[in-house]
Formats: structure tokens, C-alpha cells, sequence
């Protein structure tokens, strides 16, 4: 490193941007809390103390605009889809969206008599992750953070996006 | 008071307004009246000394086959005097009109509007008769026996494509 060789001893890391910004965007997941039905109580108790979220930096937030991720937990009926579509639209980018439970992957129980239930979020929203069960335990929705991680430490979020 | 009791009054106070009694068939012995009178019954059936019946435990709208008339059920109870009266009473499906009891029992306010939103049973009289549970710009009755679901809701599909 030349010049600057020995002068800041061992307190210098060099890495890329993406990296700095992956590292950081990926360890404070801040996840909206759109619990529709039973499904949000496994992610209440996913957040609580027992598997304590926040061990991976994943806190829940109550607006859209202070979210990184929303996590659709529950049965989607096509009253709250608009609903949905509009608060996923006032979320900040870079967003991602994780489908949490049988409902809201495809309709769940509701697949064939369901006049007022959505088959899949998916519909509306792109979906990053979806988690599978009904509901999915909570360990369950930590892999599903976990995998989202994975997949943010792979992204290019300073690259120009192609249209 | 025995159910048969509460009919029999029932029977010579408002006469052919009050058609039959079923007995069986049914879980809970049930008077069956005209539509109309209902509401002038349930306040009758509150406000007299030997009744009282101050709870409306249940108010539903009901669907038999897709094809016969509607109807409504009420489910009274006494928390005074500890007894039970059923009533029921039909409607037709093209224009189905109910009296209101929701000035009456408060509890009927949104069991009226469901039974509005789900089955397209009017209630007459109703302070606020909305939908309660779907859009207002949702189109037909979705528990009635012959509802067929739209194809589309507001640009999103309904029934699943397999």
C-alpha cells in the first residue's frame, strides 16, 4: 500500500461499496408488519423474546416508509389487496417482500371456495421469499430472513437498474 | 317459560302473523312469524312483565337449497327469567324485506348488516344499512346457494387459473 503502509497499524479494512452497503443493508432487515391472520402470531412470537429477531437486526416497523422488507403474514382478501398494493408502493427502495404461510403463497385453505381471498400476494406484489406452512413456525420465517440476507449480500444496489 | 308457552301468547296476541311452531327438525324449538311483524314481536317479547327478553343472542341470515325463500333467525334469551325463544321467519329471494329489530336490540345493528352484505336480506327500518364486511362495489350475495363468483375483482383474478 506504499505511502500509506504502517501508519494506521491493524484499524483498516479495505473492501467495495457493494459490499460495505450489503454488509449493513443486510444486518438491519426492518420488517413491516402486515400480520393478516394466525400467521402474524407466529411472527409476533418470532420477534418476542424466545427467537428474539433482533439478533439479526430485523425489528418490526408500523410504516411503510421506515421498512426494508415487508413481510405479508396471512390470508390476503381482495378488500385488503388494494390496501396491500398501496403500502407496498410507499415503501422505500431498495424493498423486498416475503410471503409468509400457506395464504398469502396461493391462497392457502381458500383455493377453491374462497369468493373473497387472493390466490398468492404474488398477484400484486413481486415476492423475494416464500415461506412455506400453516402456519410456518417461527424458525421457519428465520430461515426465510436468512435467505433474504443471502440474497441481499449478492445484489449491485449502485448499478443502474435495466429498464 | 317453555317454548310452546311463549308461542301459544304469541299465537293469540298477533294471530295469523304468528304461522307455526317447529319442533322438530330443528335444534331449538322455533316459532316461525311473518316478516313484516317481527320487530312489533321482539319488542313485544322485551318489554312484557312475564318475557323479558333483553338479550338477542343471535341474529342470521340463512340459505336452505339456492331456490326456496330466505330467512332470518332469532335467537332470544331472558337473562332475568333463564329462558329461550327461537324465531324465524321467511322472505322472498327476489325482494327480500325484513323489519328491522336494530332499534330495539342494539346487538342486531351489525347482525343486520351481515346478513345484508352475505345474503342481500333488507332490513327495513335499519338505521345504516351498508355492507358491513366487502366493498360497497362488490356485486352480489356471496353466501347465497346460487352466488357464482365474478370472474374478475377489480383487475384481480378470483378463481385460481389450474
Amino acid at each position: 500500500m506504499g505511502a500509506l503502509n504502517h501508519k494506521f497499524n491493524e484499524n483498516i479494512l479495505i473492501t467495495s461499496l457493494d459490499k460495505l452497503l450489503n454488509w449493513s443493508r443486510s444486518g438491519s432487515e426492518w420488517y413491516f408488519q402486515f400480520g393478516l391472520a394466525c400467521c402474524a402470531i407466529e411472527m409476533m412470537s418470532a420477534a418476542a423474546a424466545r427467537h428474539d429477531l433482533e439478533r439479526f437486526g430485523a425489528m418490526p416497523r408500523s410504516s411503510p416508509r421506515q421498512a426494508d422488507v415487508m413481510i405479508v403474514a396471512g390470508t390476503v382478501t381482495l378488500k385488503m389487496a388494494t390496501r396491500v398494493k398501496r403500502l407496498y408502493e410507499q415503501m422505500a427502495e431498495p424493498k423486498y417482500v416475503i410471503s409468509m404461510g400457506s395464504c398469502s403463497n396461493s391462497g392457502g385453505p381458500y383455493w377453491q371456495h374462497g369468493y373473497h381471498v387472493l390466490k398468492g400476494v404474488d398477484q400484486i406484489i413481486p415476492v423475494d421469499i416464500y415461506i412455506p406452512g400453516c402456519p410456518p413456525r417461527p424458525e421457519a420465517l428465520i430461515e426465510g430472513l436468512m435467505h433474504l440476507q443471502k440474497k441481499m449480500r449478492e445484489e449491485h444496489i449502485l448499478e443502474k437498474k435495466e429498464d | 317459560m317453555t317454548e310452546q308457552e311463549i308461542y301459544a301468547d304469541l299465537s293469540k296476541k298477533f294471530g295469523d302473523k304468528v304461522i307455526e311452531f317447529m319442533e322438530e327438525g330443528t335444534q331449538n324449538p322455533t316459532a316461525v312469524v311473518d316478516p313484516a311483524s317481527v320487530a312489533k314481536m321482539v319488542t313485544y317479547l322485551k318489554d312484557d312483565e312475564r318475557f323479558q327478553f333483553d338479550s338477542l343472542m343471535n341474529l342470521a341470515g340463512h340459505d336452505a337449497d339456492g331456490e326456496s325463500e330466505l330467512s332470518v333467525i332469532y335467537h332470544l334469551f331472558s337473562t332475568e327469567l333463564k329462558h329461550y325463544i327461537t324465531l324465524k321467519t321467511f322472505t322472498s329471494r327476489a325482494e327480500p324485506k325484513v323489519a328491522s329489530v336494530a332499534n330495539i336490540h342494539r346487538t342486531a345493528d351489525w347482525h343486520e348488516r351481515e346478513a345484508f352484505d352475505l345474503y342481500g336480506i333488507n332490513f327495513e327500518g335499519h338505521p345504516d344499512l351498508k355492507r358491513i364486511l366487502l366493498e360497497d362495489d362488490w356485486e352480489g350475495y356471496p353466501l347465497r346457494k346460487d352466488y357464482v363468483p365474478a370472474e374478475f375483482y377489480r383487475g384481480m383474478r378470483i378463481e385460481k387459473v389450474k
